[in-house]
């Protein structure tokens, strides 16, 4: 559905040399990447709003690289929704039908699904600025919608919002993906925005997309530590992986070793979830291979959850509800044991 | 209590004390000149056929310079509010250089160019357009010394206008003509009307450059200086009064309409 092939966008403090990326129709596609001003430009870039320093851009089997924006059908919402201040909400939504002279009933009819889609009817006579964020956010997708886009493009749509509409747009976005299936592509630094929405992720950094896969894969088993720690993975070693026949074997690292599941031997990175980590008062009888015994050093409080550091050597960072941590009376100074599954470790 | 007050807004008195000075130094010689006129002869002054004659052309004349001024100023503006290009900030200074040069050296210098015997006064002669003692004149004259206010306003306006509400509508199917018409001068018509307003206004109280390039047909500032130079101030002092009085009627009624639709936002 879209191709692109080799794109360079470099703005001082964001660059990406040579990116490529393959999006099918329908998908749901976010691009994760540190703040910056960068994203929106990769953005604009394919609406064919910012000129291209090289590369070319496919989009259903149609190059569009030289395509004047208004010719491509790519619809964008930007994170500061954009809508014209002069017209009302409702001239806002048929902006674009108006300008391709469709016929009144069409854009009444377009009018009327998308107000219902999005819940926004008492909004059509407002002004833009009487809206909230929420509200506004809901009429700008209205409008990139009601051209009926071949590619709808989403710059950080959920950021400027607080969090309350935040929860509901990104529902909101979920369920109308769901329904018309419009091949989008989302741009996000929140990881847990594009766990949530995403069908794959592509994960950009250092001038370069680090990874691309499902938000299972990204989540699970991230390729590289600058990837594990966008992930919010917390455990992140550095070590060697030796020995054992087919899968089994033993990460080494830091005088001790953990049982991994992997195919890979040499050097290289573990990573480990701190929500994979079973924190016990007595070793914890089960299958999982990995037992340390150690003493909380650090309780960082998360509100619902807290993360404790716990020193075996070497430190892990494990996940506890806030339940648990109560019940079991932990606090800084105390001795635990901590276990986790072989295949729990991801290498890298 | 008091001494507590005036102490701690010691800042807001002394400028509200200097403010006030300026303020009346520039109210009261119009007031005076508005009130010590004798309404009779104010209004026999209203009725003589050469000071309506006056009036009207500079008006007139002041709002052909404004709308020449319009159809090519604003569209220097957008180029200079959206691009960047190398001398961009030379050419925003010699822009605004009309502004700076005494009025009568800027009458001399349009001489050079819209005189019978030069550049455009010898096209411009070909189809029978006058430069030399004509409303042409006049409207160049007007045009040179205003423009600036126009273009320096409209830019603002544009830059004001954020990019990318451009670029949604690019995406949404509007051809750059389209986005400019529906989008960025909708967006940016307070600037260029107050801009046009602040123009007709210097076109209207402009004198050095007109009486340099087009002594007659007079307009009214050229005729109140004759009227002083050859009466004396008797005789100068009411048509000095209506035409103070017509300006700030007009510029009080446009400033009221720009007001009055930004409420309505």
């Amino acid at each position: 559905m879209i191709r692109v092939r080799d794109l360079w966008v470099d703005l001082g403090d964001f660059v990406l040399r040579g990116a490529n990326l393959d999006i099918s129709a329908g998908e749901y596609f976010v691009i994760l990447g540190p703040t910056g001003a960068g994203k929106t430009v990769l953005l604009e870039s394919m609406a064919g709003l910012y000129p291209l320093k090289r590369g070319r851009i496919w989009l259903g089997g149609q190059e569009v690289t030289g395509l004047q924006p208004e010719k491509r059908g790519i619809s964008i919402v930007y994170q500061d929704q954009m809508l014209f201040p002069h017209f009302k909400v409702r001239d806002n939504i048929t902006f674009g039908l108006k300008i391709r002279k469709s016929s009144p009933s069409e854009v009444e009819q377009t009018l009327v699904w998308l107000s219902e889609l999005l819940g926004i009817h008492q909004l059509l006579d407002r002004k833009p600025d009487t809206l909230s964020g929420g509200e506004k956010q809901k009429v700008a997708l209205a409008r990139a919608l009601s051209v009926r886009p071949r590619l709808l493009l989403l710059d950080e749509p959920l950021s400027a919002l607080d969090p309350g509409s935040r929860e509901v747009l990104q529902r909101e976005l979920r369920r109308i993906h769901e329904q018309y299936r419009v091949t989008t592509v989302h741009v996000t630094h929140d990881f847990e925005e594009a766990i949530a929405l995403a069908d794959r992720v592509a994960v950009i950094g250092d001038g370069a997309i680090q990874q691309i896969g499902t938000p299972e894969q990204i989540f699970r088993k991230p390729s590289s530590e600058f990837v594990a720690r966008f992930a919010m993975v917390r455990n992140i070693f550095r070590g060697e992986v030796r020995g054992g026949e087919g899968k089994d074997a033993l990460f080494e690292f830091d005088g001790t070793h953990l049982v991994v599941v992997t195919e890979h031997r040499g050097r290289c990175h573990a990573s480990l979830r701190p929500e994979d980590i079973i924190v016990s008062h007595a070793p914890f009888p089960s299958s999982a291979r990995n037992s340390f015994s150690g003493t909380i050093t650090g309780v960082s409080d998360k509100g619902s959850t807290l993360l404790l550091t716990v020193s075996a050597p070497p430190d892990f960072v494990c996940l506890v509800t806030r339940n648990s941590f109560d019940a079991m009376e932990l606090s800084v100074g105390k001795q635990i044991h901590i276990t986790f599954k072989a295949s729990a470790v991801n290498i890298f | 209590m008091v001494r507590e007050w005036v102490r701690s807004n010691k800042l807001t008195l002394t400028f509200v004390l200097l403010g006030a000075v300026i303020f009346l130094f520039i109210i009261v010689p119009l007031f005076r000149m508005i009130f010590a006129s004798d309404p009779v002869i104010l209004k026999e002054t209203l009725f003589d056929p050469e000071v309506t004659r006056a009036i009207l052309l500079t008006l007139y004349t002041a709002l052909i310079a404004t709308g020449v001024g319009f159809v090519l100023g604003v569209p220097l503006a957008y180029l200079l509010a959206r691009h960047e290009f190398r001398g961009k900030r030379i050419v925003e200074g010699l822009i605004d250089v009309p502004i700076v040069v005494p009025h009568t050296a800027a009458g001399i210098a349009l001489l050079f160019v819209f005189g019978r015997n030069f550049l455009m006064g010898r096209a411009f002669g070909a189809v029978g357009i006058q430069f030399v003692d004509s409303t042409a004149g006049i409207v160049v004259a007007m045009l040179f010394v205003s423009i600036p206010f126009l273009i320096d306003s409209a830019k603002e306006g544009f830059k004001k206008v954020d990019v990318r509400l451009e670029k949604v509508a690019r995406t949404l199917g509007a051809s750059p003509w389209q986005t400019f018409f529906k989008v960025s001068f909708p967006l940016a018509w307070r600037s260029i009307l107050s801009g046009n307003i602040m123009m007709w206004a210097r076109g209207i109280s402009e004198f050095g450059a007109v009486i340099i390039l087009a002594y007659h047909p007079m307009i009214a500032p050229t005729l109140i200086y004759e009227r002083f130079e050859t009466y004396g101030l008797a005789y100068s002092r009411p048509v000095a009064v209506l035409l103070i009085l017509i300006s700030l009627i007009i510029f009080v009624v446009f400033r009221t309409l720009v007001k009055g639709g930004r409420k309505g936002d």
